[in-house]
């Protein structure tokens, strides 16, 4: 099987390898053009209430903790450097280095989600999930409580995305461990990469929408 | 680096390919997938015509007398609504025609991703089912639209489940618009050039463009409803400073694009059957692609003409309605170019041609009477009244299901192998445009009268038209099972299709009827562009016949 594993698959519907590279990769593309209309549904709905509530939006924010928001934001872009350097990895077909880079794109996903799971956490304690059991001592408390609702939203849907991102970092990982070659791998690593940088993308939105709030008074 | 090709069995026409359950549910070939959406949204379109022949039994009387409540009449407007526009509408020519031609006309052996192609229709029967069950065993009584705050806070009914089965066949249409999308930049064939394409691939770019681009944000509007409806948290009530509006700005903003949706692979139809049976290359062809692409795009900016009396500002308003009046424009130059191409042809009034003619007239008058609805002035007298009704079923099922009967018949020798009886065919055709009419012109008259739209009893003065109304509906139900009658029948008594029986040009009848399972023996090349008929030559070749 020696012959077949360096060999690039090529599906029966595809003329040449070429095809099917742009084929995969435009195919992802459009993808990601679904899920940032996708999450711009939610980020249309957030600028109508952060224009008519703006106070309670002031309120809502400070309860957020902006360092912890700071040191995710700074875990998920670097994720997205050790990504982009797996990419280049399978470019050169160093597979050692990409099973590395790999790993290390895992693990700080996995420190984001951690991390945001501890907010969550203190966000319960505080009673800030929306629902019977929340409260709020400042003003607005049904307009903060529309925050969370909007911030829980939001977060957790990118939550999600990332949990799907390391599942498929992990596959990939799995087959360039397993694979002599990683040249059947390389569409494989770049599209991951494409999502993974994508997810990275809609937190840097979704940083300064939430936690950094009129900040600058 | 080497190429290894995974194996593939030559030269045996597709339906021969394999005939046990397992080759038909496991297959990853884009006509056979065809086919299983042909079937699947052929019983969706019959289930969501029971309820509308329910519907009709009911109004034929004043009082409510046929069902037992009003809120039966919620359930059943609300079925229809839901299974038309979801289950038959949206993926009926993409899904079905689309999935079968798309591939062949522009000269590739499958679409870009087959197994996803499988994979959508997978999920399109997982929603269809769910809501489908959720509809008959329990009912929801919201109509289509889910409007909050009803929908959310009041409607005692199974909101939750159909929202979730709309939410998962939705991933089914994006799935399809993406495969079409990539298909159609990197799998056309040698010489197959964005200029010679033909018009049915250009509906479904553009098609696909919206469907990838809208659908997403009524999947995120449909998950904050359940949100709200589940926890209680209220991003659409009032009360916690939610606004009702912006639902419907965002149910709006995926679901005026998904009109379009149901009208421009209708164009494309159209644009193959006219050309074809009048002998004529299209006119203006270039002027007919940019304007399916135009309607797309400007289609993204009309929203908001549902919402003229939900409480958005008048400016807003405005704009809407002027960005309406320009999606006229692009129409028009359709309606003018399928004229145009008519014009000095030798035309030949076969079956499709029947329904192309149809669609023309009937469209033009569904769309002319959208302009009233877009009008400010003219709009809150006829909002939610029958006049609505009439004017989106001109489109939709005067428009849309014309065009679908219509590509069936002209494709069904290439599907099936098969002709379908002429006669029969052109009988069908005639009843379905005069059953239609019958149906949904007096609406016109009852909505601008005032009869509102989904009330189960009315006053006396409307019934005259409304048991016209009826009586067309029972003319256009005849309309529609007899070509599933004919149509199965020939699958055994039909005579055996030749490769291209209309003499039409395309790739699709470049190949056999039906078409090898890799769609061509020999890699098509193509020289020159769509259309390229003569009716010169038609008349010497109908001479020299005689």
């Amino acid at each position: 099987m020696a012959t077949t594993e360096a060999a690039l698959i090529l599906a029966p519907q595809f003329d040449d390898a070429e095809q099917q590279h742009d084929s995969d990769s435009l195919g992802m593309w459009v993808f990601l053009v679904t899920e940032v209309m996708f999450f711009g549904g939610l980020f249309a709905a957030y600028a109508v209430y952060r224009y008519l509530d703006f106070p309670a939006f002031v309120a809502a924010s400070r309860r957020l903790s902006v360092t912890l928001g700071a040191i995710n934001t700074a875990v998920l872009l670097t994720s997205s450097l050790t990504m982009a350097l797996a990419v280049r990895a399978v470019q050169l077909g160093r597979r050692r280095e990409l099973v590395y880079l790999l790993l290390a794109t895992i693990s700080l996903g996995a420190v984001f989600l951690g991390i945001k799971a501890y907010e969550y956490y203190d966000d319960y304690l505080h009673h800030l999930i929306p629902g019977s059991r929340f409260a709020f001592d400042g003003p607005f408390p049904a307009r903060v409580e529309m925050f969370f609702v909007l911030y829980f939203f939001m977060t957790g849907l990118h939550a999600f995305h990332l949990i799907v991102g390391i599942i498929m970092v992990g596959i990939i990982t799995f087959l360039a461990w397993r694979r002599r070659s990683v040249v059947q791998g390389t569409t494989q690593v770049e599209l991951v990469g494409l999502y993974w940088h994508f997810i990275d993308l809609v937190w840097i939105f979704l940083y300064p929408m939430l936690y950094l709030v009129d900040i600058h008074r | 680096m080497t190429l290894v090709r995974e194996p593939v069995t030559a030269h045996e026409d597709y339906l021969d390919a394999g005939y046990s359950l397992k080759s038909w549910l496991l297959t990853t070939d884009h006509k056979r997938i065809g086919l299983l959406y042909m079937a699947s949204i052929t019983f969706f379109f019959f289930v969501g015509g029971a309820a509308a022949t329910i519907m009709r039994l009911e109004l034929m009387t004043p009082r409510g007398d046929v069902l037992y409540t009003p809120d039966s009449y919620n359930r059943l407007f609300t079925l229809h609504g839901v299974i038309m526009v979801w289950f038959f509408l949206i993926p009926s020519i993409p899904a079905v025609l689309g999935n079968f031609l798309l591939p062949i006309m522009i000269g590739a052996r499958d679409l870009a991703f087959p197994r996803l192609n499988l994979l959508s229709w997978y999920i399109y029967i997982v929603g269809g089912l769910l809501v489908l069950g959720v509809l008959i065993f329990g009912g929801v009584d919201t109509g289509w639209t889910f409007y909050v705050p009803f929908s959310s806070m009041f409607s005692n009914t199974n909101v939750i489940g159909a929202a979730v089965g709309v939410f998962i066949v939705g991933f089914s249409s994006i799935l399809t618009g993406l495969n079409f999308i990539v298909t159609t930049h990197t799998m056309r064939c040698e010489g197959m050039t964005w200029e010679r394409l033909p018009l049915f691939v250009w509906s479904m770019y553009a098609t696909s463009l919206i469907l990838v681009l809208a659908t997403p944000v009524l999947a995120i509007t449909l998950a904050l409803l359940a949100a709200e409806r589940i926890w209680g948290v209220g991003i659409f009530d009032p009360k916690l400073g939610g606004d009702p509006v912006l639902f419907q700005h965002l149910f709006w903003f995926y679901s005026h694009p998904a009109v379009y949706v149901m009208i421009l692979p209708g164009f494309g139809v159209i644009s193959e059957i006219v050309p074809c049976f009048s002998r004529r290359t299209i006119f203006g062809y270039k002027f007919m692609a940019g304007a399916l692409l135009t309607i797309a795009l400007v289609g993204f900016v009309v929203w908001g003409h549902h919402m003229f009396v939900s409480g958005q500002s008048m400016y807003a308003g405005m704009v809407f309605s002027l960005l309406s009046f320009i999606v006229a424009i692009p129409s028009g130059i359709k309606v003018f170019n399928w004229t145009a191409t008519l014009y000095k042809g030798s035309i030949r009034f076969d079956t499709p041609m029947l329904y192309a003619l149809g669609f023309i007239g009937l469209f033009t008058i569904g769309g002319l009477t959208g302009l009233v609805l877009a009008s400010l002035g003219v709009n809150p007298h006829v909002h939610d009244t029958y006049f609505v009704v009439a004017h989106f079923h001109y489109i939709m099922v005067g428009g849309m299901v014309m065009a679908y009967l219509g590509g069936i018949h002209f494709w069904w020798p290439k599907l099936s192998g098969r002709m379908y009886p002429e006669l029969w065919g052109k009988l069908a055709a005639l009843t379905v445009f005069i059953g239609f009419n019958l149906t949904f012109f007096p609406q016109f008259v009852l909505g601008y009268l005032g009869m509102p739209r989904r009330v189960y009893e009315y006053a006396p003065e409307f019934q005259v038209l409304n048991v016209m109304s009826t009586a067309g509906a029972s003319i256009l139900a005849v309309g529609y099972v007899l070509p599933l009658a004919y149509l199965l029948l020939s699958l055994r008594y039909g005579s055996r299709a030749t490769a291209n029986p209309w003499r039409a040009t395309g790739l699709e009848w470049q190949t056999e009827s039906p078409p090898p399972t890799e769609n061509f023996v020999e890699p098509p090349v193509v020289i020159e562009g769509p259309y390229a008929y003569s009716p010169e030559a038609a008349e010497e070749a109908d001479h020299g016949h005689h």
